[in-house]
């Protein structure tokens, strides 16, 4: 399960790494997205995969029986995907402006501040 | 408590200021108060660390690890005491410098909100807790830089937003498989647990994955390129405390990652890697300055040239090398500062940023040209300014580590950025201003100059005297700091020290 997860990561990252290549404003958006889904994926993966083992404390117990699925990387994975739909949604709004204000797609036309 | 105030008061000025969305005058009275208020928590921190040593606070009393962490030792409350100044310069100038409209979208609210995550990323005691004040930073610092919406700015954004998430995700990456390896992420327990790891490749990747992540937030070579592309296009005062705060935050996480965690017998040998770039970075910055014809990107280019010197300290590590680089982010953080407020004030006498439609300045703006004059002479390290003293201590540290071709580069780094200084003098502010004819394409930030009020000139003025002040005083009376730069150079020479405060006795 882990090299699955392991080989779907990386599929991810080049998926996003050859979208972020491409000329297009629009595609650079799809591609940081698709990184950070890559980044999420191997968290979860990283933080070790356990299987039908939620952590749950039996009442009067002060411990999960083990084995458990560690809960931190969710909660870890949570907190990123919060923050990465929050900077998506920057990301899709500059990109539209920036359409309205230059009038192109093409990141190659951006070079009015490189003299 | 002192060291939840300094995230709590500019998150709570932030909050305030956009209850008061409707009323812009309540908006720039709470933006200088919570600016003043953090210099003043800031102060407050570093008298208690120096005190008390160093400080921690387990928030909701979880204790460490498993809880948030914050830490201030000396390193982290001096950092958070220039915020402070550095934030309530650029408060005030605010006041004069960004026209209505742009303040009306929430400039104040922003601007906090960036010094908020500045602030709490220097006092983090947990790697992902870190990723998330940079990730608060970098949203304000966003928005800040596209405010306005003009052709260059969106321009800028694009590259400056784009790398920076590259960047972000590298670090959460890191962060995934650091968790994998060691099942924590309190940086003290991290420490302490990468010790005992025998896989010495893992350790390497996540070296070198830190390196590169916080490499493009600090702007090192050959991971600088947003930094010239964009720092130019926002209004100088968000220009000036991006360049004096934001590359902090980066080079702030390579230190504290490679003398706390990356600093064990096995550690990979990055250390000469750090050097290396030092070196390349302070070549290519001043390289740059020297071609550029605009105010902002000679500074800008600067700022990376400054950024070497401050990796120079840490590629050496050793105790003085460390102290070197410390006073060296001091004198940075207000010296850069007010350099770009400089070239604000010359836009705003102006119209424009451009070095061939300048000039003339020194007779228009006497005092304008003394504190260009004072910083830009202290930013080439002319003594007895407060970068003759930062780069003295380095090339110093330099010799007694035997890296001579470091500190030829150091040294030939600093003569030519005093060239590039008094080419921007000379183009600036000596040269008989050109016919104003030029027949040049309007690019975007230029505009007819107009009269300033008397009011406008004191907020305008006031910030540029109380740095370039501040400038002066660093380098004369650089006994103190200096001696504050080596408390906290030993603590990061030492880490057991931090990680005895962050975890206690416990094993």
């Amino acid at each position: 399960m882990e090299i699955l997860l392991a080989i779907v990561v990386g599929c991810l990252v080049a998926t996003g790494l050859y979208m972020m290549m491409r000329r297009s404003m629009l595609k650079l958006a799809i591609g940081l997205s698709l990184l950070s889904h890559g980044a999420n994926l191997l968290i979860f993966t990283a933080g070790g995969l356990t299987r039908g083992q939620p952590p749950l404390i039996p009442q009067g117990e002060t411990l999960p029986p083990a084995p458990y699925a560690d809960p931190l990387p969710q909660a870890l994975i949570l907190t990123a995907i919060v923050i990465s739909f929050g900077l998506l949604a920057f990301t899709i709004a500059l990109i539209y402006r920036a359409c309205h204000v230059t009038g192109t797609d093409d990141l190659d036309q951006l070079t009015t501040t490189e003299t | 408590m002192p060291l939840i105030l300094p995230i709590l008061i500019p998150f709570l000025t932030a909050a305030l200021a956009l209850l008061g969305w409707r009323s812009l005058r309540l908006q720039r009275w709470l933006g200088v108060v919570g600016a003043f208020a953090l210099l003043a928590a800031g102060i407050g921190l570093l008298i208690s660390v120096q005190n008390e040593g160093i400080r921690t606070a387990q928030i909701g009393n979880w204790p460490a690890p498993y809880g948030i962490t914050l830490v201030a030792d000396h390193f982290a409350a001096l950092l958070v005491l220039l915020v402070g100044i550095v934030g309530s310069a650029i408060a005030v100038y605010s006041l004069a410098d960004i026209d209505e409209p742009q303040q009306s979208f929430a400039y104040y609210p922003l601007l906090h909100v960036l010094l908020m995550g500045v602030t709490a990323a220097f006092l983090a005691g947990d790697i992902f807790n870190l990723y998330v004040w940079f990730e608060v930073l970098l949203i304000a610092s966003f928005v800040l830089l596209a405010l306005g919406g003009e052709r260059p700015q969106i321009e800028g954004a694009i590259k400056y937003v784009t790398l920076n998430l590259i960047s972000s995700f590298l670090f959460l990456t890191a962060v995934g498989i650091l968790y994998g390896a060691v099942g924590t992420l309190n940086m003290a327990d991290v420490a302490r647990k990468l010790q005992t790891l025998d896989n010495p490749d893992i350790v390497t990747t996540l070296a070198v994955m830190f390196l590169v992540a916080f490499g493009i937030k600090a702007a090192i070579f050959p991971l600088y390129f947003w930094l010239p592309a964009s720092y130019h296009t926002p209004p100088a005062a968000v220009s000036a405390v991006f360049a004096a705060l934001l590359t902090k935050v980066g080079i702030y996480s390579l230190i504290r990652m490679f003398t706390l965690v990356f600093d064990h017998a096995e550690a990979p040998p990055t250390f000469p890697l750090i050097l290396v770039l030092a070196g390349l970075t302070m070549l290519t910055g001043v390289l740059g300055a020297i071609v550029q014809d605009d105010f902002r990107r000679v500074l800008s280019f600067n700022a990376i040239c400054g950024v070497g010197y401050m990796m120079l300290g840490l590629g050496m590590h050793t105790p003085l090398a460390l102290t070197g680089s410390i006073f060296y982010m001091t004198h940075s953080a207000v010296v850069t500062a007010v350099l770009f407020l400089i070239a604000g004030n010359a836009h705003l006498v102006r119209g424009t940023f451009r070095l061939d439609r300048l000039g003339g300045l020194a007779r228009e703006a006497p005092w304008l040209a003394v504190a260009f004059a004072i910083a830009g002479l202290s930013l080439a390290g002319i003594p007895p300014l407060s970068g003759f003293v930062a780069k003295l201590i380095l090339v110093r540290a330099g010799l007694e580590a035997g890296e001579h071709l470091a500190v030829a580069i150091a040294i030939a780094a600093g003569l030519l950025t005093l060239y590039s200084i008094a080419r921007v003098w000379d183009a600036a502010f000596w040269k008989e201003p050109p016919a104003h004819e030029v027949p040049i394409e309007r690019i975007g930030g230029e505009h007819e100059p107009g009269p300033l009020l008397p009011r406008e000139k004191f907020l305008l003025g006031a910030p540029v005297a109380t740095l370039v002040v501040l400038v002066v005083i660093i380098g004369l009376a650089a006994g103190p700091i200096f001696s504050l730069a080596d408390a906290a150079a030993n603590e990061l020479m030492n880490p057991a020290g931090y990680i005895e405060a962050v975890l206690g006795g416990a094993s």
